[in-house]
Protein backbone atom coordinates (compact mmCIF):
# COMPACT_ATOMS: atom_id res chain seq x y z
CA UNK A 1 0.00 0.00 0.00
CA UNK A 2 2.68 2.39 0.92
CA UNK A 3 4.87 1.33 -1.61
CA UNK A 4 2.30 1.78 -4.18
CA UNK A 5 1.06 5.48 -2.66
CA UNK A 6 5.10 6.37 -3.53
CA UNK A 7 5.25 5.35 -6.60
CA UNK A 8 1.87 7.18 -7.60
CA UNK A 9 3.41 10.04 -5.55
CA UNK A 10 6.70 9.60 -7.87
CA UNK A 11 4.62 9.26 -10.92
CA UNK A 12 3.05 12.75 -10.82
CA UNK A 13 6.67 14.27 -9.88
CA UNK A 14 7.90 12.26 -12.60
CA UNK A 15 5.39 14.04 -15.57
CA UNK A 16 5.46 17.25 -14.33
CA UNK A 17 9.20 16.92 -14.35
CA UNK A 18 8.29 16.06 -18.42
CA UNK A 19 6.15 18.63 -19.32
CA UNK A 20 8.41 21.32 -18.04
CA UNK A 21 11.36 20.00 -19.44
CA UNK A 22 9.52 19.79 -22.56
CA UNK A 23 8.15 23.38 -22.50
CA UNK A 24 11.79 24.18 -21.85
CA UNK A 25 12.55 22.60 -25.20
CA UNK A 26 9.19 24.30 -26.71
CA UNK A 27 10.53 27.48 -25.84
CA UNK A 28 14.32 26.78 -26.99
CA UNK A 29 12.84 25.69 -30.37
CA UNK A 30 10.46 28.43 -30.85
CA UNK A 31 14.10 31.39 -30.06
CA UNK A 32 15.77 28.79 -32.78
CA UNK A 33 12.82 29.06 -35.29
CA UNK A 34 12.67 32.89 -35.06
CA UNK A 35 16.93 33.10 -35.02
CA UNK A 36 17.13 31.23 -38.43
CA UNK A 37 13.85 32.73 -39.98
CA UNK A 38 16.75 34.91 -42.16
CA UNK A 39 16.58 31.96 -44.90
CA UNK A 40 13.05 32.39 -45.59
CA UNK A 41 13.65 36.29 -46.02
CA UNK A 42 16.64 35.08 -48.49
CA UNK A 43 14.55 32.78 -50.07
CA UNK A 44 10.31 33.78 -49.92
CA UNK A 45 9.93 31.20 -52.51
CA UNK A 46 10.36 28.53 -49.31
CA UNK A 47 6.85 30.59 -47.43
CA UNK A 48 5.41 31.14 -50.84
CA UNK A 49 5.27 27.11 -51.02
CA UNK A 50 4.02 27.16 -47.56
CA UNK A 51 1.27 29.75 -47.80
CA UNK A 52 -0.11 27.36 -50.58
CA UNK A 53 -0.22 24.56 -48.54
CA UNK A 54 -1.55 26.32 -45.48
CA UNK A 55 -3.52 28.98 -46.73
CA UNK A 56 -4.63 28.15 -50.01
CA UNK A 57 -5.75 25.27 -49.26
CA UNK A 58 -7.68 26.30 -46.09
CA UNK A 59 -9.74 28.70 -48.31
CA UNK A 60 -12.68 26.27 -48.97
CA UNK A 61 -13.37 25.25 -45.42
CA UNK A 62 -13.14 28.77 -43.90
CA UNK A 63 -15.02 30.47 -46.47
CA UNK A 64 -17.89 27.44 -46.09
CA UNK A 65 -17.88 27.52 -42.68
CA UNK A 66 -18.19 31.31 -42.37
CA UNK A 67 -20.67 31.50 -44.59
CA UNK A 68 -22.62 29.07 -42.58
CA UNK A 69 -21.76 30.57 -39.36
CA UNK A 70 -23.10 33.86 -39.97
CA UNK A 71 -26.41 32.09 -41.46
CA UNK A 72 -26.71 30.47 -38.47
CA UNK A 73 -26.58 33.67 -36.47
CA UNK A 74 -28.49 35.84 -38.76
CA UNK A 75 -31.37 32.90 -37.77
CA UNK A 76 -30.76 32.50 -34.39
CA UNK A 77 -30.55 36.21 -33.67
CA UNK A 78 -33.39 37.59 -35.45
CA UNK A 79 -35.32 35.15 -33.56
CA UNK A 80 -34.18 36.64 -30.26
CA UNK A 81 -34.30 40.18 -31.37
CA UNK A 82 -37.68 39.79 -32.70
CA UNK A 83 -38.83 38.97 -28.86
CA UNK A 84 -37.79 42.81 -28.40
CA UNK A 85 -38.65 44.49 -31.23
CA UNK A 86 -35.30 45.21 -32.34
CA UNK A 87 -34.59 43.03 -35.40
CA UNK A 88 -32.79 46.33 -36.90
CA UNK A 89 -30.14 45.01 -34.45
CA UNK A 90 -29.54 42.13 -36.30
CA UNK A 91 -26.71 43.88 -38.50
CA UNK A 92 -24.36 44.58 -34.85
CA UNK A 93 -24.84 41.33 -33.42
CA UNK A 94 -23.77 39.16 -36.46
CA UNK A 95 -20.76 41.87 -37.12
CA UNK A 96 -19.86 42.35 -33.75
CA UNK A 97 -20.43 38.40 -32.69
CA UNK A 98 -17.81 37.60 -35.59
CA UNK A 99 -15.47 40.05 -35.82
CA UNK A 100 -14.97 39.72 -31.92
CA UNK A 101 -14.76 36.71 -30.95
CA UNK A 102 -16.15 33.98 -33.37
CA UNK A 103 -13.79 35.05 -36.64
CA UNK A 104 -10.91 34.29 -34.43
CA UNK A 105 -11.59 31.53 -32.49
CA UNK A 106 -13.50 29.47 -35.56
CA UNK A 107 -11.00 30.35 -37.72
CA UNK A 108 -8.56 28.82 -35.52
CA UNK A 109 -9.72 25.83 -34.52
CA UNK A 110 -10.43 24.99 -38.39
CA UNK A 111 -6.65 25.97 -39.02
CA UNK A 112 -5.29 24.04 -36.28
CA UNK A 113 -7.34 20.45 -37.53
CA UNK A 114 -6.57 21.29 -41.51
CA UNK A 115 -3.30 22.69 -41.36
CA UNK A 116 -1.94 22.10 -38.34
CA UNK A 117 -2.67 18.65 -38.27
CA UNK A 118 -1.24 18.15 -41.73
CA UNK A 119 2.15 20.58 -40.58
CA UNK A 120 2.83 17.93 -37.67
CA UNK A 121 2.22 15.12 -39.75
CA UNK A 122 4.60 16.08 -42.30
CA UNK A 123 8.03 16.77 -40.20
CA UNK A 124 7.03 13.86 -37.57
CA UNK A 125 7.57 11.97 -40.53
CA UNK A 126 10.37 13.15 -42.35
CA UNK A 127 11.86 12.63 -38.65
CA UNK A 128 10.68 8.98 -38.92
CA UNK A 129 12.36 8.75 -42.17
CA UNK A 130 15.31 10.42 -41.15
CA UNK A 131 14.86 13.16 -43.93
CA UNK A 132 15.83 15.74 -41.62
CA UNK A 133 19.09 13.49 -40.47
CA UNK A 134 20.11 13.56 -44.29
CA UNK A 135 19.56 17.64 -44.43
CA UNK A 136 21.73 18.34 -41.34
CA UNK A 137 24.34 15.89 -42.79
CA UNK A 138 24.43 18.23 -45.88
CA UNK A 139 24.97 20.72 -43.21
CA UNK A 140 21.77 22.25 -44.49
CA UNK A 141 19.84 23.28 -41.05
CA UNK A 142 16.78 21.87 -41.11
CA UNK A 143 15.07 24.35 -38.57
CA UNK A 144 16.06 27.26 -41.27
CA UNK A 145 15.23 24.78 -44.27
CA UNK A 146 12.20 23.13 -43.50
CA UNK A 147 10.23 24.70 -39.83
CA UNK A 148 11.12 28.52 -39.92
CA UNK A 149 9.25 28.44 -43.59
CA UNK A 150 6.13 27.02 -42.14
CA UNK A 151 6.00 28.93 -39.52
CA UNK A 152 5.95 32.07 -41.22
CA UNK A 153 3.52 30.86 -43.68
CA UNK A 154 1.12 30.08 -40.65
CA UNK A 155 1.58 33.03 -38.67
CA UNK A 156 0.57 35.34 -42.05
CA UNK A 157 -2.15 33.20 -43.31
CA UNK A 158 -3.91 33.18 -40.20
CA UNK A 159 -4.84 36.50 -39.65
CA UNK A 160 -6.07 36.57 -43.07
CA UNK A 161 -7.93 33.38 -43.31
CA UNK A 162 -9.78 34.57 -39.90
CA UNK A 163 -10.83 38.40 -42.03
CA UNK A 164 -11.99 36.20 -44.65
CA UNK A 165 -14.01 34.53 -42.28
CA UNK A 166 -15.87 37.14 -40.58
CA UNK A 167 -16.12 39.37 -44.10
CA UNK A 168 -17.81 35.71 -45.30
CA UNK A 169 -19.95 35.52 -41.77
CA UNK A 170 -20.95 39.05 -42.31
CA UNK A 171 -22.31 38.08 -46.02
CA UNK A 172 -23.88 34.98 -44.62
CA UNK A 173 -25.62 36.77 -41.96
CA UNK A 174 -26.71 39.42 -44.43
CA UNK A 175 -28.11 36.79 -46.93
CA UNK A 176 -30.56 35.36 -44.19
CA UNK A 177 -31.31 38.79 -42.11
CA UNK A 178 -31.98 40.91 -45.33
CA UNK A 179 -32.94 38.43 -48.39
CA UNK A 180 -34.47 35.99 -47.13
CA UNK A 181 -36.26 37.31 -43.60
CA UNK A 182 -36.76 40.46 -44.99
CA UNK A 183 -34.52 42.89 -41.83
CA UNK A 184 -34.23 46.77 -43.61
CA UNK A 185 -31.35 47.07 -45.19
CA UNK A 186 -30.26 50.37 -44.50
CA UNK A 187 -30.84 49.91 -40.48
CA UNK A 188 -28.41 46.32 -40.94
CA UNK A 189 -25.80 48.12 -42.53
CA UNK A 190 -25.91 51.77 -40.72
CA UNK A 191 -26.22 50.14 -37.45
CA UNK A 192 -23.32 47.92 -38.35
CA UNK A 193 -21.20 50.46 -39.08
CA UNK A 194 -22.32 52.70 -35.87
CA UNK A 195 -21.60 49.92 -33.83
CA UNK A 196 -18.15 48.38 -34.60
CA UNK A 197 -15.47 50.50 -34.33
CA UNK A 198 -12.42 50.34 -36.01
CA UNK A 199 -9.47 50.24 -33.38
CA UNK A 200 -11.47 48.34 -30.81
CA UNK A 201 -13.04 45.33 -32.88
CA UNK A 202 -11.18 44.77 -36.21
CA UNK A 203 -7.88 45.54 -35.10
CA UNK A 204 -8.46 43.65 -31.81
CA UNK A 205 -10.02 40.76 -33.77
CA UNK A 206 -6.04 40.53 -36.45
CA UNK A 207 -4.28 40.80 -32.97
CA UNK A 208 -6.18 38.17 -31.77
CA UNK A 209 -5.64 35.69 -35.09
CA UNK A 210 -2.39 36.31 -35.48
CA UNK A 211 -1.92 35.35 -31.84
CA UNK A 212 -3.79 32.34 -32.30
CA UNK A 213 -1.40 31.73 -35.49
CA UNK A 214 1.98 32.02 -33.54
CA UNK A 215 0.03 29.62 -30.76
CA UNK A 216 -0.73 27.32 -33.30
CA UNK A 217 1.86 26.89 -36.12
CA UNK A 218 4.78 26.46 -32.70
CA UNK A 219 2.92 23.98 -31.62
CA UNK A 220 2.10 21.68 -34.52
CA UNK A 221 5.89 22.49 -35.60
CA UNK A 222 7.11 21.20 -32.13
CA UNK A 223 5.14 18.55 -31.87
CA UNK A 224 6.02 17.13 -35.25
CA UNK A 225 9.74 17.89 -34.50
CA UNK A 226 9.14 16.39 -30.88
CA UNK A 227 7.91 13.35 -32.37
CA UNK A 228 9.18 10.03 -31.91
CA UNK A 229 10.09 8.35 -35.11
CA UNK A 230 7.47 5.71 -34.97
CA UNK A 231 4.31 5.45 -36.68
CA UNK A 232 2.26 5.59 -33.81
CA UNK A 233 4.47 8.36 -32.73
CA UNK A 234 3.51 10.36 -35.42
CA UNK A 235 -0.27 9.65 -34.73
CA UNK A 236 -0.21 10.78 -31.01
CA UNK A 237 1.65 13.92 -32.09
CA UNK A 238 -0.62 14.98 -34.61
CA UNK A 239 -3.77 13.93 -32.32
CA UNK A 240 -1.62 16.42 -29.43
CA UNK A 241 -1.59 18.94 -32.11
CA UNK A 242 -5.08 19.26 -32.59
CA UNK A 243 -5.86 18.93 -28.72
CA UNK A 244 -3.34 20.88 -27.50
CA UNK A 245 -3.44 24.03 -29.69
CA UNK A 246 -7.52 24.28 -29.70
CA UNK A 247 -7.03 24.44 -26.06
CA UNK A 248 -4.15 26.92 -26.20
CA UNK A 249 -6.81 28.69 -28.34
CA UNK A 250 -9.57 28.59 -26.02
CA UNK A 251 -7.32 29.51 -23.21
CA UNK A 252 -5.71 32.45 -25.27
CA UNK A 253 -8.95 33.92 -26.46
CA UNK A 254 -10.03 34.40 -22.50
CA UNK A 255 -6.99 35.99 -21.56
CA UNK A 256 -7.22 38.22 -24.90
CA UNK A 257 -10.87 39.14 -24.28
CA UNK A 258 -10.00 39.71 -20.66
CA UNK A 259 -7.16 42.50 -21.89
CA UNK A 260 -9.41 44.04 -24.75
CA UNK A 261 -12.72 44.28 -23.86
CA UNK A 262 -12.72 44.83 -20.16
CA UNK A 263 -16.44 46.82 -20.37
CA UNK A 264 -14.89 50.46 -19.22
CA UNK B 1 1.63 21.88 -59.07
CA UNK B 2 3.91 23.82 -61.40
CA UNK B 3 5.45 27.20 -59.76
CA UNK B 4 3.67 29.68 -61.39
CA UNK B 5 0.20 28.71 -61.04
CA UNK B 6 1.05 28.04 -57.26
CA UNK B 7 2.61 31.94 -56.99
CA UNK B 8 -0.57 32.77 -58.71
CA UNK B 9 -3.00 31.12 -56.30
CA UNK B 10 -0.43 31.88 -53.00
CA UNK B 11 -0.82 36.35 -54.48
CA UNK B 12 -4.65 35.87 -54.95
CA UNK B 13 -5.34 34.31 -51.08
CA UNK B 14 -3.11 37.20 -49.95
CA UNK B 15 -4.94 39.99 -52.37
CA UNK B 16 -8.49 38.11 -51.02
CA UNK B 17 -6.96 38.44 -47.09
CA UNK B 18 -6.45 42.57 -47.49
CA UNK B 19 -9.61 42.19 -49.36
CA UNK B 20 -11.51 40.84 -46.54
CA UNK B 21 -9.60 43.02 -44.22
CA UNK B 22 -10.71 46.39 -46.62
CA UNK B 23 -14.77 45.52 -46.67
CA UNK B 24 -14.22 44.61 -43.14
CA UNK B 25 -13.14 48.15 -42.19
CA UNK B 26 -14.73 50.12 -44.89
CA UNK B 27 -18.28 48.05 -44.95
CA UNK B 28 -18.75 46.38 -41.82
CA UNK B 29 -16.63 49.42 -39.24
CA UNK B 30 -16.76 52.84 -38.98
CA UNK B 31 -13.60 53.85 -40.69
CA UNK B 32 -15.41 55.13 -44.25
CA UNK B 33 -17.30 57.88 -41.93
CA UNK B 34 -14.14 59.18 -41.01
CA UNK B 35 -14.70 59.64 -36.86
CA UNK B 36 -11.07 60.19 -36.53
CA UNK B 37 -11.09 63.78 -37.79
CA UNK B 38 -10.09 66.92 -36.21
CA UNK B 39 -11.50 67.53 -33.18
CA UNK B 40 -11.59 70.19 -29.79
CA UNK B 41 -12.09 69.05 -26.23
CA UNK B 42 -14.28 70.42 -23.95
CA UNK B 43 -15.09 69.71 -20.15
CA UNK B 44 -18.50 69.50 -18.65
CA UNK B 45 -19.24 68.57 -14.88
CA UNK B 46 -22.64 66.73 -13.90
CA UNK B 47 -23.65 65.68 -10.93
CA UNK B 48 -24.23 62.14 -11.98
CA UNK B 49 -23.73 60.74 -15.09
CA UNK B 50 -25.51 57.47 -14.90
CA UNK B 51 -24.64 54.90 -17.10
CA UNK B 52 -22.27 56.98 -19.17
CA UNK B 53 -19.01 55.43 -20.59
CA UNK B 54 -16.25 57.00 -22.97
CA UNK B 55 -16.40 56.73 -26.52
CA UNK B 56 -20.41 57.52 -25.74
CA UNK B 57 -21.46 60.07 -28.93
CA UNK B 58 -22.46 63.50 -28.48
CA UNK B 59 -25.04 64.60 -30.45
CA UNK B 60 -26.74 67.91 -31.22
CA UNK B 61 -30.39 68.02 -32.52
CA UNK B 62 -29.42 64.25 -33.15
CA UNK B 63 -26.60 64.56 -35.31
CA UNK B 64 -23.58 62.69 -33.63
CA UNK B 65 -20.73 65.65 -32.97
CA UNK B 66 -18.40 64.09 -31.20
CA UNK B 67 -17.77 61.11 -28.27
CA UNK B 68 -16.91 61.31 -24.66
CA UNK B 69 -13.07 61.05 -24.23
CA UNK B 70 -12.79 60.32 -20.49
CA UNK B 71 -15.31 60.22 -17.57
CA UNK B 72 -13.28 61.41 -13.98
CA UNK B 73 -14.41 61.67 -10.63
CA UNK B 74 -13.57 65.30 -9.35
CA UNK B 75 -12.78 64.83 -5.37
CA UNK B 76 -12.76 68.69 -4.54
CA UNK B 77 -16.75 69.06 -6.01
CA UNK B 78 -17.84 65.74 -5.85
CA UNK B 79 -18.95 65.95 -9.20
CA UNK B 80 -18.13 63.71 -12.53
CA UNK B 81 -15.85 65.79 -14.93
CA UNK B 82 -16.62 64.80 -18.48
CA UNK B 83 -14.34 65.13 -21.46
CA UNK B 84 -15.13 65.24 -25.07
CA UNK B 85 -13.73 65.92 -28.41
CA UNK B 86 -16.25 67.79 -30.56
CA UNK B 87 -15.34 67.99 -34.25
CA UNK B 88 -13.81 71.24 -35.23
CA UNK B 89 -16.20 72.22 -37.74
CA UNK B 90 -19.21 72.85 -35.03
CA UNK B 91 -19.05 75.48 -32.99
CA UNK B 92 -21.22 75.88 -29.59
CA UNK B 93 -21.93 79.02 -28.41
CA UNK B 94 -20.53 79.84 -24.46
CA UNK B 95 -24.23 79.28 -22.90
CA UNK B 96 -24.49 75.55 -24.59
CA UNK B 97 -26.47 73.02 -21.76
CA UNK B 98 -25.53 69.58 -21.84
CA UNK B 99 -27.28 67.09 -20.72
CA UNK B 100 -27.08 63.22 -20.28
CA UNK B 101 -30.18 61.74 -22.43
CA UNK B 102 -31.05 58.12 -23.06
CA UNK B 103 -31.33 56.99 -26.72
CA UNK B 104 -34.87 55.13 -26.13
CA UNK B 105 -36.18 53.23 -23.61
CA UNK B 106 -33.09 50.92 -22.58
CA UNK B 107 -30.59 52.50 -25.11
CA UNK B 108 -26.94 53.53 -24.31
CA UNK B 109 -26.55 57.11 -22.27
CA UNK B 110 -25.46 59.87 -24.65
CA UNK B 111 -24.97 63.52 -24.24
CA UNK B 112 -26.85 66.10 -25.56
CA UNK B 113 -25.80 69.70 -26.27
CA UNK B 114 -28.67 72.49 -26.83
CA UNK B 115 -26.35 75.92 -28.12
CA UNK B 116 -27.86 79.27 -26.68
CA UNK B 117 -27.44 82.54 -27.93
CA UNK B 118 -24.63 83.75 -26.60
CA UNK B 119 -22.70 84.75 -29.58
CA UNK B 120 -19.08 84.00 -28.47
CA UNK B 121 -18.12 80.21 -28.99
CA UNK B 122 -16.80 77.70 -26.50
CA UNK B 123 -13.35 77.35 -27.49
CA UNK B 124 -10.59 74.37 -26.87
CA UNK B 125 -10.56 72.92 -23.22
CA UNK B 126 -13.64 75.03 -21.83
CA UNK B 127 -15.88 74.14 -19.60
CA UNK B 128 -19.61 73.59 -20.06
CA UNK B 129 -21.09 75.76 -17.19
CA UNK B 130 -24.60 74.57 -17.58
CA UNK B 131 -24.97 70.70 -17.42
CA UNK B 132 -28.42 68.50 -16.59
CA UNK B 133 -27.68 65.28 -14.86
CA UNK B 134 -28.77 61.97 -15.95
CA UNK B 135 -31.94 60.83 -14.93
CA UNK B 136 -31.90 58.12 -12.07
CA UNK B 137 -35.18 56.00 -12.29
CA UNK B 138 -34.95 55.60 -7.87
CA UNK B 139 -34.77 58.46 -7.29
CA UNK B 140 -37.49 59.55 -10.16
CA UNK B 141 -39.74 57.14 -8.17
CA UNK B 142 -38.55 58.71 -5.02
CA UNK B 143 -39.50 61.92 -5.52
CA UNK B 144 -43.42 60.45 -7.57
CA UNK B 145 -43.58 58.79 -4.06
CA UNK B 146 -42.60 61.92 -2.03
CA UNK B 147 -45.14 64.09 -4.29
CA UNK B 148 -48.52 61.14 -4.12
CA UNK B 149 -47.91 61.28 -0.53
CA UNK B 150 -48.05 65.31 0.00
CA UNK B 151 -51.08 65.28 -2.28
CA UNK B 152 -52.50 62.60 0.10
CA UNK B 153 -51.65 64.78 3.24
CA UNK B 154 -53.40 67.78 1.54
CA UNK B 155 -56.97 66.39 0.72
CA UNK B 156 -56.96 64.92 4.69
Amino acid sequence: MLARTAASIRGIGSRSIDAVLRLGYAARFIARTLASSGTSVKRPRLVVRELYFTGVLSLIIILVSGLFVGMVLGLQGYQTLQTYGSESALGVLVALSLVRELGPVVSALLFASRAGSAMTAEIGLMKATEQLSAMEMMAVDPISRVVAPRFWAGVISMPLLAAMFSAMGVFGGYLVGVVLIGVDEGSFWSQMQSAVDFREDIVNGVIKSFVFGVAVTWIALFEGYDAPPTAEGVSGATTRTVVTSSLAILFLDFILTAFMFRGV
Amino acid sequence: MERSTMDLWVGLFVVAGIGALLVLALKVGNMSSASVSDTYALTANFDNIGGLKPRAAVKSAGVVVGRVSEVKFDNEKFVARVSMNIDKSYKFPKDTTASILTSGLLGEQYIGLEGGGDTANLASGERIKHTQSAVVLEKLIGQFLYSKAAEGGDKK
